[in-house]
């Protein structure tokens, strides 16, 4: 008797073992189904590949100039694909080696931005009330600031310094992060679950670390993919303006300033580095939308 | 309205008050003063010139007495360029900017609107693909790159137009004024094509509909005004967006502006330029993001910003 029961407690609980799907699974099937995202991914996926082993496929080396080629365009025969800048120096070399700077203050400085902007969204609008007030107004006044400015100040001040290009543009980014987030919590704190974590004896921090932050992943994977491209601009509009990374180094920003100032005479200096930025520009706000499109049911039409 | 309009001026005062003392503090932390230069200075000389900007008094005296200046609307002298005051400088380069800056987002506004609306209205076919692909376009290009590119074909090789300098003349203005708007008209389009998308899915347009309205009408006089809402809502970033894209397009086309003039004046320790800009800035965005909340209240009757209902 007993093990028929068993026997159909078990079938009962074999049916409920189908598998569900979660959120992120839906959302990854139907951000595959959208052409654009997916070309948008594998642009990215090439790119990251290039700008890894790119250098070591050029027989040059981006920074020691080939002192029989100046300014020459790009030919297969000298072996410069992308022809060489007016010092000599591997335009391909030089392109890869800048993607790496650029996609690295892209990935860190987003970091930054959101470990600042999760934070201080996710206090604010999990304690709501006098707190919030407080946190939201200063994050206004903060905002009506000509940000790009200060950032400019910065460089100049403190030099060309690479780890202050990250603190810099993550910590002006931060603030669009704060009030998505802080909107999203001020939603999620009401939750039934919150409510029997506190039930539970959950602390204050553990609920956002362990309940809200979580929840919130969703709008933050959107809103990353949308801010590295912005962090990759900032960084090359920096570059342009001659305040971003310094000699050897170089970012695609820099490429294209000096690309500008050879136009008339050497445009593939101009080209090569454009074209590489603007199609990771490109990929990623491609990527981003998809992304919000299939993590946001809401506007599935 | 009024009550709400003196209450966002005066929040308008501590903002630039942190604006103004942040700026005045991190520019005066930067290494080098106005008056280092390859050769030395006699140290009297040296002395005569601070003396003069006042740069050997205490740093807080400093502080007091140029906020003091700014009250009265005194910039005070440029550092570097002799002679000059700020008022000066900015009295020269503030049309010239403001000038392209406003023939861009009116050129952006005429043409993202329409377009925005045409893509919306052809949702999901290939005329709304190709036209959403052209904007990412313009938005994923910087404007340090469209400018070049523009000046090799439009200068270059085309030869039509000057590839730089600056007058009031179209032919000299146009290529600054493109670049500025191109990545705007794609924000802007893309922006109108989403809200009139969920107007025209709202009940309103379906009733106008309908009762037989020509499609033309419905257009115009139903779901254009709700639809541009949040393109007015993104007016106040295009402004911020046009003041830093001045800084490059002024540079790329050498264009006497004040977005040069931050640039220079920075490289410059140019204390009081720096300062004057930045000020000149803050104003400007505080200013078009009022002025952004009065058109959203005018366009929406909804919103109230009086005390007795609750604004948005």
């Amino acid at each position: 008797m007993n093990e028929v029961v068993r026997d159909a407690f078990e079938q009962a609980l074999d049916t409920r073992r189908i598998k569900g799907r979660s959120l992120y699974v839906d959302a990854w099937h139907r951000l595959l189904k959208n052409r654009a995202a997916v070309a948008a991914l594998i642009i990215l996926g090439v790119m990251i590949m290039l700008v890894i082993v790119g250098p070591m496929l050029s027989q040059w080396d981006h920074e020691i100039p080939d002192w029989d080629n100046y300014s020459t365009p790009p030919s297969l025969e000298t072996g410069h694909v992308f022809g060489t800048d007016a010092l000599g120096r591997d335009l391909f070399a030089r392109t890869m080696i800048g993607g790496r700077i650029s996609l690295l203050v892209g990935l860190v400085a987003t970091l930054v931005s959101l470990v600042i902007g999760i934070s201080y969204g996710a206090v604010a609008g999990y304690f709501g009330g006098r707190v919030d007030n407080l946190m939201m107004r200063s994050v206004d006044a903060i905002y009506a600031m000509p940000f790009m400015f200060f950032v400019i100040l910065l460089m100049v001040i403190f030099g060309r310094n690479i780890f202050l290009i990250f603190v810099a543009i993550g910590a002006i980014n931060w603030l669009d992060m704060a009030r998505i987030v802080r909107g999203q919590t001020l939603s999620l704190k009401n939750k039934d679950f919150v409510e029997a974590a506190r039930a539970c004896g959950a602390t204050e921090f553990q609920i956002i670390r362990r309940h809200i932050v979580p929840n919130l992943l969703g709008v933050v994977v959107v809103y990353v993919t949308l801010t590295i491209p912005q962090v990759i601009l900032v960084e090359s509009f920096l570059s342009f303006l001659g305040l971003g990374v310094q000699e050897p180094l170089t970012s695609w920003g820099a490429l294209v300033n000096e690309g500008a100032q050879e136009l008339e005479t050497a445009p593939w200096s101009l080209l090569f580095p454009a074209g590489f930025l603007a199609a990771t520009l490109f990929a990623f706000n491609f990527l981003g939308d998809g992304l919000r499109d299939a993590l946001d049911p809401k506007d599935r039409l | 309205m009024l009550n709400f309009s003196l209450k966002r001026l005066a929040s308008a005062v501590p903002t630039l008050f942190l604006l103004i003392t942040f700026a005045f503090f991190l520019i005066r932390i930067a290494p080098g003063g106005p008056f280092d230069s390859e050769r030395a200075l006699p140290p009297e000389i040296e002395a005569n010139l601070a003396a003069k900007y006042h740069l050997d008094e205490p740093l807080l005296f400093q502080y007091g007495r140029y906020l003091w200046q700014i009250v009265r609307l005194d910039f005070g002298p440029s550092f570097h360029y002799l002679d000059w005051t700020v008022n000066d400088l900015i009295a020269q380069g503030a049309p010239v900017s403001f000038t392209l800056g406003a023939l861009a987002l009116i050129l952006a506004l005429l043409i993202g609107i329409p377009i925005g609306a045409w893509a919306a209205f052809r949702q999901n076919r290939p005329a709304d693909y190709s036209v959403m692909s052209i904007a990412m376009i313009g938005i994923s290009v910087p404007n340090f790159v469209m400018a070049p590119l523009l000046i090799l074909l439009f200068a270059i090789i085309l030869g039509w137009l000057p590839a730089g300098g600056w007058e009031f003349t179209p032919s000299r203005m146009v290529l600054p004024v493109v670049t500025l708007a191109l990545p705007m008209i794609a924000y802007i389009a893309r922006i109108t094509r989403g809200s009139m998308i969920e107007v025209l899915h709202s009940s309103f347009i379906r009733t106008a509909r309908a009762k037989g309205m020509p499609e033309k009408d419905v257009l115009i006089h139903h779901a254009l005004k709700p639809a541009l809402l949040p393109v007015i809502s993104y007016l106040g970033p295009a402004a911020a967006a046009i003041l830093t894209g001045s800084v490059v397009v002024e540079r790329i086309f050498t264009i006497p502006g004040i977005g040069s003039y931050f640039v220079q004046g920075a490289l410059n320790r140019d204390y009081t330029l720096v300062m004057g800009v930045v000020i000149l800035y803050g104003i400007l965005i505080i200013l078009f993001n009022f002025l952004v909340d009065l058109l959203y209240a005018w366009l929406d009757p909804r919103i109230r910003y009086d005390d007795a209902e609750i604004g948005p």
